[in-house]
């Protein structure tokens, strides 16, 4: 397999185009977010028209009734400017309400797509894709990638805009009440931005240590679990803990360095922000004492620095969350942008029978007979009896570019035959098969099916004539039936139950505490290797596939149970061509041919008997005398 | 929740001081706003910059002094909650390193690294913001409430009316939030279930041409996810709004009453915007408290299953008798073995078995009929379910279990080598082992030419597993392994399976020769593997069917008859 590599942590290459990007995914209604946009303004301007008037109520409403023991109408101008505050109380608390629920919408709908499109985009992907990038990466982007957007969205938007208007609004007012004032409180503002921003790199970089601490734990966690077992029979508790100790408590410093120094943000702009309105305070007393600006205007002022500068420290806090956000929403649309496999073929399968007059011709029945449906030039179609004929000219392969896995293979599977692959592992086996339904493409030569070469097959076609059996058996969770089923969807139970006994499963099945309804956990782990591996072929023969390829299938079958399924197999083999992968030499004596490959050429062929008389490597390896890893 | 609790013991210090150190930001915060409205209300108008400066300066001394404080208390809170979380992940990993077979297969190896990641985390984090919060918040309420007492008892009643709406208020988000809350869990899982099969079957997805129907598969789980966050997340939007409304209200209320008391001469204006800025914490105080409530019932999955383990009564304990293992003989006494105690279905029924000092034993019979079960008995993996297993004459449930599992090594089906060199692999065996040991078990174990092989030698790295060896030349490491024990018992378990018949019989025969005083019990597939051994059982649904020598055996068992004819008839012929 080619190597995997591994990902560094990254900020974003790009910001606005990955930006404009989420944007586009968050609603085709562009007036919506406009409408979201002014309903965080009006919410702002509301708590800010709130705040001012504090101002009116007391000095209007109150002080001037102060000491008069007011008849209730005197009280009135008071009753009605608390009137008028309910009023913006209220509008406010539903303009917030009311972006909540649209931006509550988006957000899901955001997500639910990008999710949709990267996981549309993923099973369109070539399997060298796959081969290079762990599952762990690949499901951080996910979970965690796709949780960073949520926030970026959801509230780090709707927070910016509110922040940023609260901002504006209060710099407005104060700028309106003193200019003077204003530049020192700006100047103190940077200041501010400058510790915030030491603060927050350091923060960075530990939080990238204490990462790496936490892979390495968790690393050493899940490969402990893993050989649980094995520590037991070796009585290695007592190191094993050790070990475990010293990882964790590695872990634990840079994760508490990290938690600090993040932790630490809230009480320095909060106290730094205190400081500034003293700062404020003493200046402005001295601007009144010399004259410049007025008393009344210095309060109110003051109550403005107050509310300025809790939305630049936000702002500053959801910066690195938006930033981190956009990394994640890269990664995605990076993988979003990729090439998908190439299907450049034009060639399809389609269901084929004989009409009266002996015509081959395509139908829309299963038949059981399958034709190549291929253009031609004149727009008609020409059909073309699948016999299941593999040919390989002159084949060379290679994963990485670099190193070659195959060189100039040649094989010529007749239709019906059994052809067996033996070698140690890397010699090229696998590889084979992975050609023949184009999991990969081959750079030199050519593979001929039917006579048509593979690339000019559509994929899903060629795969679609093609079984295949791994010797790792994954399942499904869902039922025994439902496994078995992803062979062919419109199979029914009795075409099941049929494949089932053809692979010898049915025994078990019927053992299982609801039969074929059973419900398999995860990957099918509540079955032995064995079990998982029947149930594997059984879905091949439902799929009724007319090539066969069995890679390792009975590896995990013990041979008495293996001889127990042999006819099962014959049966299912008998008129198709197979390609056998088997370790063992015994399941693959009666092959019509059996190609011996070592470091991706072929050595030696023939069938068994030809193949001991050649006192060659089959023979060494069949005797025994030779090793096969 | 005990449990959880004693990991605290060593951080204690920190975990008791950071709500101390917390107290005084909490003071400092709730009199800050006090001096700025002396600085605003005495210091500027009496146009004295000498009062303003000395406001001022007590303000910024409160200021950097809060600093501080809420500097230490992040320190101390996070060393805390951190030092406790890791004391927790100590306790679980440590309980589950003393887990015995049965444990473990109840627990599963994926479901005890959920575990000791997510869950532990979520615990941890749940008690840096316990030491953050819980403390804060009340005490700022308390602070708070005796602030605005001071300066006005009447108007304290507003507030008192609001307290029970708001607290009925979280009861009630609480309760309908919750399922709403669960069920998104559990789409979520399901979505991440999805993708991560998907992932793990990518070649059978393609080779079946499935990726519509993945994709089918797909969106309906994420539209499922995304229904109910969206009805989650609009309750909770409803909820703003709500608790909004009512701390408006109570500022209107109290500006309508407190602004008539200020007019008839009961209050000050300055009074009585403290008054209002103090009603604002307290209400912030008790949001706060309610948010930690919804978090902690969020932590109640994770306790719950963080308790699970350390609940699980390990089944397996040391004995009490200082036994040596002096020889290894064997024997089995009318054992019965079922994997639980209420199953019915009973694994082993009355095995009868006496294997000698030095011996080899092979061990023939189809899957899932009890082989690995009857020689996991052996090294005290399981305990019977009746009977007795005896090693060196005696119980082994008499053993300290080291002693037991030092001398009987076992070499597991399901094997696992781990990262690190190849000789901190082997060193698994032996701690103290010379490179001459371990060149020798190596060589016995046929793994010494294709360790030369490697560049680096016995100090090749091995990724996570053993994933850059081939399966048999794992199964060799893991043999050489075992045989650095210098065991008295050696159990191979079908742990020849991937290598040639050639070098498997090269290792049977090193064992024979090099290890004649080591008893040899073999699982073995192959017939071969077990045709040189002093004598075979046959096992057969559970039971001992046939234990002689293999001449005897082939003679009159149908089972091994059998299984010979199959596996030998080509070699014997061809090799002939």
């Amino acid at each position: 397999m080619p190597p995997r590599q591994m990902r560094k942590p990254e900020k974003p290459a790009q910001v606005w185009p990955n930006v404009k990007r989420i944007m586009s995914y968050m609603t085709d209604k562009v007036w919506i977010l406009v409408i979201v946009f002014f309903l965080e303004v009006a919410g702002s301007l509301a708590a800010v028209a709130g705040t001012y008037m504090m101002t009116p109520i007391i000095n209007d409403g109150i002080t001037p009734l102060i000491g008069t023991n007011p008849e209730a109408e005197q009280l009135r101008p008071l009753l009605n400017m608390i009137i008028l505050l309910v009023v913006i109380y209220v509008a406010g608390a539903l303009f917030n309400f009311i972006s909540n629920v649209i931006m509550t919408r988006i957000t899901n709908h955001t997500l639910n797509r990008i999710r949709n499109d990267l996981f549309f985009k993923m099973e369109t992907l070539p399997l060298s894709y796959f081969d290079g990038h762990t599952h762990g990466e690949l499901m951080a982007l996910y979970t965690s990638d796709v949780q960073m957007i949520r926030m970026a969205v959801s509230s780090g938007l709707t927070q910016v805009m509110h922040s940023a208007s609260t901002a504006i609004f209060t710099f407005a007012m104060m700028v309106y009440i003193s200019p003077i004032m204003t530049l020192t409180v700006i100047a103190l503002m940077v200041v501010m931005v400058f510790i915030t921003r030491f603060i927050s790199s350091k923060s960075i970089d530990n939080y990238t240590k204490q990462q790496a601490a936490i892979a390495k734990l968790n690393g050493y966690m899940e490969e402990m679990m893993g050989g649980q077992k094995v520590v037991k029979v070796f009585t290695h508790e007592p190191t094993v803990k050790r070990t475990f100790n010293d990882i964790n408590e590695t872990a634990r410093k840079a994760s508490t360095r990290a938690n600090v120094y993040a932790g630490v943000m809230g009480p320095i702009t909060n106290n730094l922000s205190h400081v500034n309105y003293a700062v404020a305070a003493m200046m402005g007393a001295w601007l009144v004492a010399q004259g410049t600006i007025g008393l009344g205007n210095l309060a109110s002022y003051l109550q403005y620095t107050r509310s300025f500068s809790n939305p630049v420290s936000q702002i500053m806090q959801q910066f690195n969350s938006l930033m981190s956000a956009v990394a994640g929403a890269e990664r995605i649309f990076k993988v979003i942008d990729m090439e998908p496999e190439v299907n450049e073929g034009k060639v399809t399968l389609v269901s084929a029978t004989y009409d009266e007059n002996s015509n081959f011709v395509e139908t829309s029945e299963r038949t059981g007979l399958w034709a190549w449906k291929r253009p031609l030039e004149d727009g008609k179609f020409e059909l073309i009896r699948l016999r299941g004929d593999v040919k390989f000219n002159d084949v060379t392969f290679s994963y990485d570019g670099k190193k070659t896995v195959l060189s100039d293979v040649s094989f010529y599977a007749k239709p019906g035959q059994k052809i067996a692959l033996v070698g140690a592992t890397g010699a090229g086996k696998t590889t084979i098969t992975n050609l023949i339904n184009r999991f990969y493409d081959i750079q030199e030569g050519e593979i001929l099916y039917d006579g048509i070469n593979v690339k000019d097959i559509e994929k899903d076609s060629l795969r679609r004539s093609l079984g295949i059996v791994l010797q790792d058996t994954h399942l499904f969770t869902g039922t025994v039936k439902e496994n078995i089923r992803y062979g062919r969807l419109d199979a029914t139970d009795e075409q099941i139950v049929e494949a089932a006994k053809l692979a010898n499963a049915h025994e078990f099945i019927k053992m299982l505490p609801e039969g074929y309804d059973t419900m398999l956990t995860g990957d099918g782990s509540n079955l032995s290797q064995g079990q998982r591996q029947l149930l594997a072929i059984a879905r091949a023969a439902v799929s009724d596939p007319p090539v066969l390829i069995l890679d390792e299938a009975t590896s995990s079958i013990d041979t008495r149970t293996e001889a127990l399924i042999e006819e099962g197999m014959d049966n299912l083999m008998a008129g198709r061509t197979v390609f056998v992968i088997a370790h063992r030499l015994s399941t693959v004596r009666n092959s019509n041919a059996i190609m011996v490959l070592d470091h991706g050429v072929i050595i030696e062929r023939g069938d068994h008997d030809d193949l001991l008389e050649q006192k060659g490597q089959y023979y060494k390896l069949y005797t025994g005398q030779f090793e096969l890893d | 929740m005990r449990n959880i609790l004693s990991s605290a013991r060593k951080y204690i210090g920190y975990l008791i001081f950071a709500p101390i150190s917390i107290m005084l930001e909490v003071i400092l915060e709730v009199y800050i706003p006090r001096v700025m409205t002396q600085l605003v209300d005495v210091g500027i108008p009496s146009h004295d910059l000498s009062v303003v400066a000395h406001f001022g300066l007590i303000m910024i001394g409160m200021s950097l002094l809060s600093l501080v404080a809420g500097t230490l208390a992040t320190y101390l809170s996070s060393t805390g909650g951190i030092g406790f979380g890791t004391e927790l992940r100590k306790t679980v990993f440590d309980k589950i390193e003393d887990f015995s077979f049965e444990n473990i297969d109840k627990f599963q190896a994926s479901s005890l690294i959920t575990r000791l990641t997510t869950d532990v985390n979520y615990i941890q984090n749940g008690m840096m913001m316990f030491t953050r919060v819980v403390f804060r918040a009340p005490f700022m309420m308390v602070m708070a409430i005796i602030m605005a007492l001071r300066i006005n008892r009447r108007l304290v009643k507003i507030f008192f009316v609001a307290m029970p709406i708001i607290l009925i208020g979280m009861v009630l988000v609480g309760y309908f939030a919750m399922p709403l809350f669960k069920k998104m869990m559990e789409h979520f899982d399901k979505l991440n279930q999805t993708v991560q099969e998907d992932l793990t079957n990518i070649r059978v997805v393609k080779a079946y041409v499935r990726g519509d129907y993945e994709k089918k598969r797909f969106s309906e789980t994420n539209y499922n996810l995304m229904e109910s966050s969206i009805r989650i997340e609009l309750l909770m939007s409803a909820m703003t709004p709500i608790m909004m409304m009512i701390i408006y209200g109570v500022t209107v209320a109290i500006l309508w009453n407190g602004g008539q008391m200020i007019i008839y001469g009961e209050m000050t204006t300055g009074e009585l915007i403290s008054f209002i800025s103090y009603i604002m914490q307290i209400l912030m105080g008790l949001i706060m408290i309610g948010m930690i409530f919804v978090n902690i019932v969020q932590l109640r999955g994770s306790i719950n299953r963080i308790n699970e383990v350390l609940n699980d009564k390990i089944t397996l304990n040391d004995g009490k008798e200082n036994w040596k293992v002096e020889e290894g003989s064997v024997e089995f006494r009318n054992v019965d073995f079922a994997y639980s105690a209420d199953s019915e279905e009973k694994v082993l029924k009355n095995i009868n078995m006496v294997i000698k000092p030095a011996e080899t034993i092979g061990i023939l019979g189809s899957t899932g009929n009890g082989k690995t079960t009857l020689v996991n008995l052996i090294p005290r993996l399981y305990d019977v379910t009746n009977g007795e297993v005896l090693v060196s004459g005696h119980d082994v449930r008499e053993y300290k279990l080291k002693e037991l599992r030092d001398n009987v090594a076992m070499v597991l089906q399901q094997n696992v080598l781990f990262s690190g060199t190849i000789k901190d692999n082997l060193k698994w065996g032996d701690a103290n082992a010379s490179d001459e040991e371990i060149m020798q078990a190596c060589k016995y174990a046929q793994a010494h030419d294709f360790i030369m092989s490697f560049p680096d030698q016995y100090d090749t790295e091995l990724g996570q597993g053993g994933v850059n060896l081939s399966g048999g030349q794992k199964q060799r490491l893991c043999i050489a392994r075992a045989l650095l024990k210098k065991p008295k018992i050696i159990i191979l378990d079908d742990s020849t399976s991937a290598v040639d018949t050639a070098t498997d019989s090269l290792i049977r025969k090193a064992l024979h020769e090099q290890l004649s005083d080591t008893t040899t019990i073999i699982i073995a597939q192959r017939v071969a593997s077990v045709l040189e051994a002093d004598k075979v059982a046959i096992i057969d649904n559970g039971r001992i069917v046939d234990y002689d020598s293999p001449e005897n055996l082939l003679k009159h068992n149908e089972i091994f008859q059998e299984v010979y004819y199959t596996q030998m008839k080509g070699v014997e012929e061809n090799a002939a």
